[in-house]
């Protein structure tokens, strides 16, 4: 009896830890689902085709964000261009290659601390460097390569993550059949590692995507009403890179742009961009989550 | 063993390989202590101690793995014949003894590919592109490792679909398939059941007509069952060599005869 009484006792801490973690839970779901209900309930009657077809406008009815996420997809188009390749390399070196000594510690520690560095001094360090020092003005380039410096941590992180999860032992196989270091990566744990690195990049976009901060401070036009040049021409060679040093606007400052308008109506629009954007952010994370389950289906060790 | 009786039987033989005064350290840490022995061509040569006895470790250094990790350090030679090259020179490349010595590991290793690109890619690393030789080797490998039958129907499944002894015979054809000079075996039957443990003995035995064999095994009724001459391993120093059953039936050293009646270890 006495034993029944002490199981029973330790498993009302059990359930009690049970309730408590799931409150824990809920204080950061409901507080989501509110703040996003409201967000579609507002702005949802605001969208429809001309919604995404229309420019910004004086006129709150008739005002779009055509401008905005053309900006946002062009910039992240460029964002990732730079960030990836250039994340999983310095993954991949400082995971396969480089040796454990204090150089690489300190780097890491680096890597790790700029995870955590402010947006906005991504920023300032732009303006000065892009914007200015290289000229290349208040272009898509510029916050395409603001944004990629803000989450090549995340990539590296990430990348570096994946790589680790691969067993030694199959390193070592390879190896041992005369494989090459660069044979090793490039047939192993690049392909094993990918949905792990995948996950990581659009983690860091869907991070980027949400960005303001530092895109105001290199100086994003807030009212646009033209699109940069069509990256595909009509003519040879077809292909044109006009579009990289064009002013743009993107989605959060199209949204910021609206809520500092003192007319009722633009605040509606600002909703509605809103619901788009994350909107755009849960599809990312849903693509993550889906490349993940399609990559690893065929990986065991 | 009396001293003719090991004459007559290695009379016929032709080394293979020589291990000379080999000493190796991880770091300060001297781990093999002035190993010599031969490995003869064709036969099977086990090497058994207890856990921690270095017997893995001196087999990791016939391949070179040990390069692979900082701070590892070889002293002496490992001569491969008949070119009488020291895998261990520094001026040799590890990729280039890994090409001429194969290795199966402790726990069956398949990568997460195909069973078919399992076996063809140590022939993709050496650069063969030709579909049908690929083929006919992944073929021939298969067979020699005695799973052709079993897997001819599915060779693009995924490797991991496989039981535990049949990635074990795929590691080993694996390593076939690029007609290894020396076979290495790192406790190869450790993870596996009894009928598997089986399968892969008489593997071992059959192929010793192919490929020279070197095997650590922490079982001692198998290195009697499988290997035609023993070594026994004690805290990284070799304490006896010789003709397997000399070896088991009548040891010289004490020590060795501690170990195989299972006073010690």
């Amino acid at each position: 009896m006495d034993i029944r009484k002490d199981i029973q006792k330790r498993k009302r801490l059990d359930a009690l830890f049970a309730v408590l973690g799931l409150l824990a839970l809920m204080v950061g779901v409901l507080t989501f689902c509110a703040l996003f209900a409201e967000m579609a309930l507002n702005g949802m009657g605001r969208i429809d085709w001309s919604f995404f077809t229309s420019f910004p406008s004086r006129r709150a009815g008739e005002a779009g964000i055509l401008s905005a996420w053309v900006g946002s997809t062009l910039v992240m188009l460029t964002t990732a261009f730079v960030a990836v390749p250039l994340g999983v390399a310095a993954g991949v070196y400082l995971e396969e290659y480089a040796r454990r000594n204090w150089v690489t510690d300190l780097i890491e520690i680096n890597i790790t601390n700029l995870a955590g560095v402010p947006s906005i001094v991504y920023g300032l360090l732009a303006l000065g460097l892009f914007v200015y020092q290289f000229g290349l003005g208040q272009s898509i380039l510029s916050a395409g390569l603001t944004l990629a410096l803000l989450i090549l941590p995340v990539v590296i992180v990430a990348t570096r993550e994946a790589i680790r999860s691969i067993p030694q032992a199959i390193r070592e196989g390879s190896y041992a059949l005369g494989a090459t270091k660069w044979q090793t990566v490039r047939h192993h744990i690049l392909p094993y590692s990918s949905a792990g690195i995948l996950t990581g990049i659009i983690i860091g976009m869907a991070r980027a995507i949400g960005e303001t901060a530092p895109i105001i401070t290199i100086g994003a036009l807030t009212f646009i009403a033209f699109l940069p040049p069509s990256p595909l021409q009509a003519t040879p060679p077809f292909l044109s890179f006009e579009w990289l040093v064009s002013p743009f606007t993107v989605m959060p400052i199209q949204m910021f742009n609206w809520t500092s308008r003192p007319e009722a109506a633009f605040q509606v629009n600002a909703a509605a961009a809103g619901f788009v954007l994350v909107i755009m952010t849960l599809a990312m994370n849903g693509l993550a989550i889906w490349l993940r389950y399609r990559l690893r289906r065929n990986i065991k060790w | 063993m009396s001293a003719p009786d090991m004459q007559m039987i290695t009379e016929t033989l032709v080394a293979k390989a020589e291990v000379r005064n080999l000493d190796f350290y991880y770091g300060d840490y001297r781990a093999l202590k002035g190993i010599s022995m031969p490995v003869y061509e064709h036969q099977v040569t086990a090497l058994i101690g207890p856990s921690g006895c270095g017997k893995s470790t001196f087999l990791r250094c016939f391949n070179r793995m040990h390069d692979l990790y900082p701070g590892n350090r070889y002293d002496g030679q490992i001569v491969l014949q008949p070119d009488n090259a020291d895998l261990l020179a520094r001026d040799v490349d590890p990729i280039e003894v890994r090409m001429r010595i194969g290795m199966v590991f402790q726990k069956p290793n398949p990568f997460p590919k195909s069973i078919f690109e399992n076996v063809a890619y140590g022939l993709r690393v050496r650069g063969e592109t030709s579909r049908r030789r690929i083929e006919e080797k992944v073929e021939q490998a298969l067979q020699d490792a005695a799973l052709f039958e079993e897997v001819k129907s599915r060779l693009q499944e995924p490797a991991y679909n496989l039981s535990g002894g049949q990635q074990q015979r795929l590691c080993i054809a694996r390593a076939l398939a690029t007609d290894p000079e020396l076979l290495l075996f790192d406790e190869p039957t450790s993870a596996l059941d009894p009928i598997a443990t089986a399968s892969i003995e008489e593997l071992i035995h059959d192929l010793k007509t192919r490929v020279t064999i070197l095997i650590v095994t922490h079982n001692m009724q198998q290195a009697a069952r499988v290997s035609d001459f023993t070594a026994y391993m004690y805290l990284g120093e070799m304490i006896e060599y010789g003709v397997t059953d000399e070896l088991f039936i009548k040891p010289k050293k004490k020590q060795t005869e501690d170990y195989i009646t299972g006073r010690f270890g």
